[in-house]
């Protein structure tokens, strides 16, 4: 497979899309009005932790122009359950999370929402919702939670997976879990060094530029349709049938464009609440989060601690590791502590491990997945811990690496063997390019560290049609955050021989093509991508036995070649029939041409990619520049080259934000203090260098192309690669993410 | 024989068993048999995927195993992205 | 209290609409004139979303009163290509894949287009520190800075 030559993959048309991005024509979420829409506005919690005890909306009902008024008294608690994606999905926390029942659990807890005939309207009508509250005290952060006198969050909570022996039964520990291998005791005492540190990383939010909105309408026959900006059509409308009791079948979910997700589009916030209102008031409903909303009440990913602890010989062969993962929930169970658990040595040979993983609910929004979600708060252990064996050890940090670095048939610290990797070849890659060999001014530090990630597999459907002049349409239920449209269209082009500017993608609503799980898991491109590249063998397939039927032989004397039928070796001398001349005949030899596919993949092989990173510290204000970036990534087969590298970019950034300046800040209420752009710091064009990438293709023996999956792994290493960075600018190995300048100030020693 | 292997963190339920070998055509049968070896270990199945040869699937049930099939469980990766 | 009229052009065009006094031009492009190509990200001003051109200034509209627009020029994502044509930021941000989920992108494009007004033959640090009004969250910059970068060089070599 390596060995193909590609005609049109590999190559970098303009997306089909993007004439209507570059002129404002294309219609995210809060684009789309319907006439008679209303307005919805959603009343929230002012505390961090509280009983509901009364909420009367006499007031608000009252007012002029108000149509609807809504509490979770309207939406029961469910014990409904969805098929999504990994399985069996239980919806009673996400309806209890976007309308709240017996508590508030976090500042900005959804309470009741309001439709009016105008937003000022509908803004004026929430505040005149009266909610009464009895305090309770917040836990905040993971020790909090864990104390013994803590509050708890939930009364029924019970620990899943393996709780220690002496653990309390009421607890806000929702989830315990192990990895083991061989024995730590034994492989630490054969350590020639160990270096233990425990970090901490913060809740941080992916950041997405669009806030989430949808416009929601019922008709008069209860037929629902919602227009909703998600990363997963098919999860809207089947949680809002299991949230709301309703047949799944009622319901038609239109995605709109999508402006940002990263994970956090992929839980359901608004959608069940406008329809609900809108059945209420017999009239649309739009309802859009404010950025304060997006900040206190969507899924940010968890704030950690990580204990690391790493024991090696004297050459570097690491020998054993131990470590212990407290992850941040947020108000319900789900944290991605387990990933995290089984990504932070995914990069390694460890003979002897242990590593336990807490999964801990505080007063904090509910955390939804953000980009390889688990992974780049482990591996920033991992990896600052590797970089300072190698100081200790004066050892090059690459060849570190590589010495203990996985390959094929190595076991994953979580069990299976690999199959073709490419971290060594990354690694490599890392040793010889010349960011590496390049000179360091004053003041500059650099450093590096790896990153690992799945990649997902999961329910891809797609449908690809014929129109009588040759050009195609190419159908998948996939919105389309990064480019994946135009790298659908190149798979149907490559498979069929039609020029890229003649194949037409699009995503599909519920109704329009077959069940697609979300976009997401780095899993467009190798799942999805199987399913167009099957229905474009499918279309090849008929094209065949329609150059059969004209020629009065059996198909399998007909083979496709490069966008032609030919007859093989003795079957006939008639000249070869482009597509172009088959598709003007559809009607005569069997009609339409319609080629279908549906595919439930395995995960493909795993990702690794290196990152590069030079960071001038300015030592009298503690701010710091990232100077230079190269992020090199293993992706299996890159389809368009240059959206590849756009997620290779993106994620670097998204991870120095996060190491540098990103945080959630609460005060001791457990309220937000910087619910904004302003001061929740997110990079900025002059905050950053060019970001350089390299592309390194080990294909991924499951898809027919290659295609590994590239948009996770690159949040994973920057992290480390900017703490190591520091680390060698100035001597001073920080533990506690974001290196913002007071941090960084006060460990220079000067206050 | 397909072999399972179980990682130490489900000692457990297994009485420290660490694989055993199982003669099923399917995923389906092993696991089957693995409930009723090991009744303890149903719930944790649950949460689980299936690594056969070194791939994950997560709707594992009717993937065939051969003489020679490595099976491992794998904690399923919540969190969808 | 009674909506104020409001007389306007809008990407060349006369345009009139009532407004609340209270309300922001961000408001009105979207909700009241149709113009949604002006996104709003934080409504804050933090984050250049809602870029437009107010008298050939770059402003966030969403901290403008649409009442304060009254006889101005405006300019918004809409009016930037010339009939068919694409100006060239539009045109090298899809060459250069500059856009990803393209919600930032009409912000940067009239934002851009506003630096090149001024300064035909910016540098990488002026185009990056003109831009940093403008949040993106998916590309890190990288190919917008090229793109920005590759229109001045193609709008210098156009003859005048």
């Amino acid at each position: 497979m390596s060995e193909r030559s590609f005609t049109y993959v590999g190559t970098r048309p303009i997306r089909h899309d993007g004439l209507d991005k570059v002129t404002g024509r294309a219609n995210f979420g809060a684009d789309f009005a319907l006439p008679g829409m209303l307005y919805g506005h959603i009343v929230r919690s002012p505390h961090a932790h509280a009983r509901i005890l009364a909420i009367d909306t006499s007031a608000a009902e009252a007012m002029p122009g108000v149509k609807a008024v809504l509490t979770g008294r309207e939406i029961p608690k469910t014990d409904a359950k969805i098929m999504m994606a990994e399985g069996g999905f239980d919806l009673g926390d996400m309806g209890d999370n976007l309308l709240a029942h017996d508590k508030a659990l976090y500042q900005g807890h959804a309470v009741a929402a309001v439709a009016a005939t105008s937003p000022e309207i509908a803004r004026a009508a929430a505040e005149r919702v009266v909610v009464t509250y009895e305090r309770l005290a917040p836990v905040m952060n993971v020790d909090q939670a864990m104390a013994a006198d803590a509050p708890i969050l939930h009364e029924d909570l019970v620990t899943k997976g393996k709780p220690l022996p002496d653990a309390p039964k009421r607890t806000n520990v929702a989830m315990r879990m192990e990895l083991r291998r061989g024995d730590i005791d034994k492989g630490f005492a054969e350590s020639d060094l160990i270096v233990e540190h425990t970090f901490t990383t913060p809740m941080v939010h992916q950041g997405y530029i669009e806030p989430h909105a949808c416009v929601a309408r019922v008709g008069e026959d209860g037929q629902i349709v919602v227009w909703a900006s998600t990363q997963g059509q098919f999860i809207v409308r089947d949680a809002c049938a299991g949230i709301l009791g309703v047949d799944a079948a009622k319901i038609k979910v239109i995605p709109s464009e999508i402006g940002g997700g990263f994970g956090g589009k992929i839980p359901v916030y608004l959608e069940p609440i406008a329809i609900v209102l809108a059945r209420k008031a017999q009239r649309p409903v739009k309802l859009v989060m404010s950025r304060d909303d997006v900040f206190k009440a969507s899924g940010p990913t968890s704030g950690t601690r990580v204990r690391m602890k790493i024991g090696v010989k004297q050459d570097g062969t690491i020998v054993a590791a131990s470590a212990s993962l407290y992850y941040e929930a947020g108000a319900y169970r789900g944290s991605p502590a387990g990933a995290g658990a089984m990504c932070c040595l995914a990069s390694y040979k460890v003979p002897n491990f242990f590593i336990e993983a807490y999964d801990i609910v505080v007063n904090r929004p509910k955390v939804a997945a953000y980009r390889a979600p688990g992974s780049p708060s482990s591996t920033f252990a991992t990896e600052s811990v590797l970089d300072e064996i190698a100081h200790r050890l004066g050892l090059d940090p690459i060849e570190l690496r590589l010495k203990n670095a996985a390959s094929e048939g190595d076991q994953a610290p979580y069990g299976p063997k690999y199959g073709p990797i490419g971290l060594a070849q990354v690694l490599e890659s890392a040793k010889n390019h010349p960011h590496w060999k390049a000179p360091l001014g004053p003041n500059q530090g650099r450093g590096i560290a790896c990153g690992f990630w799945f990649n997902a597999g999961f329910n891809s459907s797609a449908v690809v049609s014929l129109s009588g002049d040759g050009s195609a349409t190419v159908v998948t239920g996939n919105p389309d955050i990064g480019g994946t449209r135009v790298a659908q269209a190149l798979m149907v082009s490559e498979e069929l021989g039609i020029p890229v500017e003649r194949v037409r993608p699009t995503v599909a609503d519920t109704d329009s093509i077959g069940y697609n799980d979300l976009t997401g898991g780095s899993r467009v491109c190798y799942a999805t991508g199987m399913a167009v590249i099957k229905a474009a063998d499918d279309v090849r397939d008929q094209l065949r036995a329609r150059a059969a039927t004209i020629w009065n032989v059996k198909p399998e004397q007909v083979r496709w070649d490069a966008g032609r039928a030919v007859l093989v070796e003795g079957a006939g001398d008639q000249p070869p029939l482009t597509l172009n001349e088959l598709a003007a005949k559809m009607a005569h030899t069997g009609g339409p041409i319609v080629g279908r596919a549906a595919v439930n993949p395995p995960m493909a092989g795993p990702g690794f990619a290196v990152n590069i990173c030079d960071l001038e510290v300015d030592k009298e204000t503690g701010v710091s520049r990232v100077t230079r970036f190269t992020a090199i990534q293993d992706v299996g087969k890159a389809i368009h080259p240059s959206f590849v590298e756009g997620q290779m970019q993106g994620g670097a950034a998204q991870g120095i934000g996060w190491a540098l300046n990103e945080e959630y800040i609460y005060d001791e209420e457990g309220l937000m203090q910087n619910a904004g752009f302003l001061d929740y710091r997110m990079p900025v064009a002059s905050d950053l260098p060019m970001i350089d990438t390299v592309i390194v293709e080990v294909p991924n023996p499951l898809h027919p192309y290659g295609v590994r999956g590239v948009g996770e792994v690159p949040i994973v290493p920057p992290l480390a690669a900017v703490a190591n960075a520091m680390r060698d600018a100035t001597g001073i190995r920080f533990t506690d993410l974001p290196l913002s300048p007071p941090r960084v100030l006060e460990a220079l020693g000067h206050d | 024989m397909a072999r399972i292997f179980f990682s130490s963190g489900l000692a457990p339920y297994t009485g420290g068993v660490e694989s055993i070998d199982i003669d099923a055509p399917r995923v389906e049968e092993l696991l089957r048999a693995v409930r009723e070896r090991f009744p303890a270990l149903t719930e944790s199945l649950a949460l689980m995927s299936i690594a056969v040869d070194g791939v994950i699937h997560q709707h594992p049930d009717y993937v065939s195993l051969d003489a020679n099939s490595e099976v491992h469980l794998v904690p399923r990766i919540s969190g969808g992205a | 209290m009674a909506k104020l009229h409001v007389q306007t052009t809008i990407n060349g065009e006369p345009t009139e609409f009532l407004c609340e006094p209270a309300e922001t031009l961000l408001e009105v492009l979207r909700n009241r004139l149709n113009l949604t190509g002006t996104k709003e990200g934080c409504a804050t001003g933090d984050c250049g979303a809602c870029s437009v051109l107010l008298n050939q200034r770059l402003v966030p509209s969403c901290l403008v009163l649409a009442a304060e627009v009254d006889d101005k020029d405006l300019l918004t994502v809409e009016g930037v290509a010339t009939g068919a044509t694409l100006h060239p930021v539009q045109q090298k941000f899809l060459e250069h894949a500059a856009l990803q989920c393209g919600v930032c992108t009409p912000g940067f494009v009239v934002a851009a287009k506003a630096l090149l007004d001024r300064n035909p033959n910016p540098t990488e640090h002026e185009v990056r520190y003109w831009l940093a009004g403008n949040l993106c969250r998916c590309t890190g910059y990288d190919k917008i800075v090229r793109a920005v970068l590759d229109a001045a060089e193609s709008m210098r070599s156009v003859p005048a």
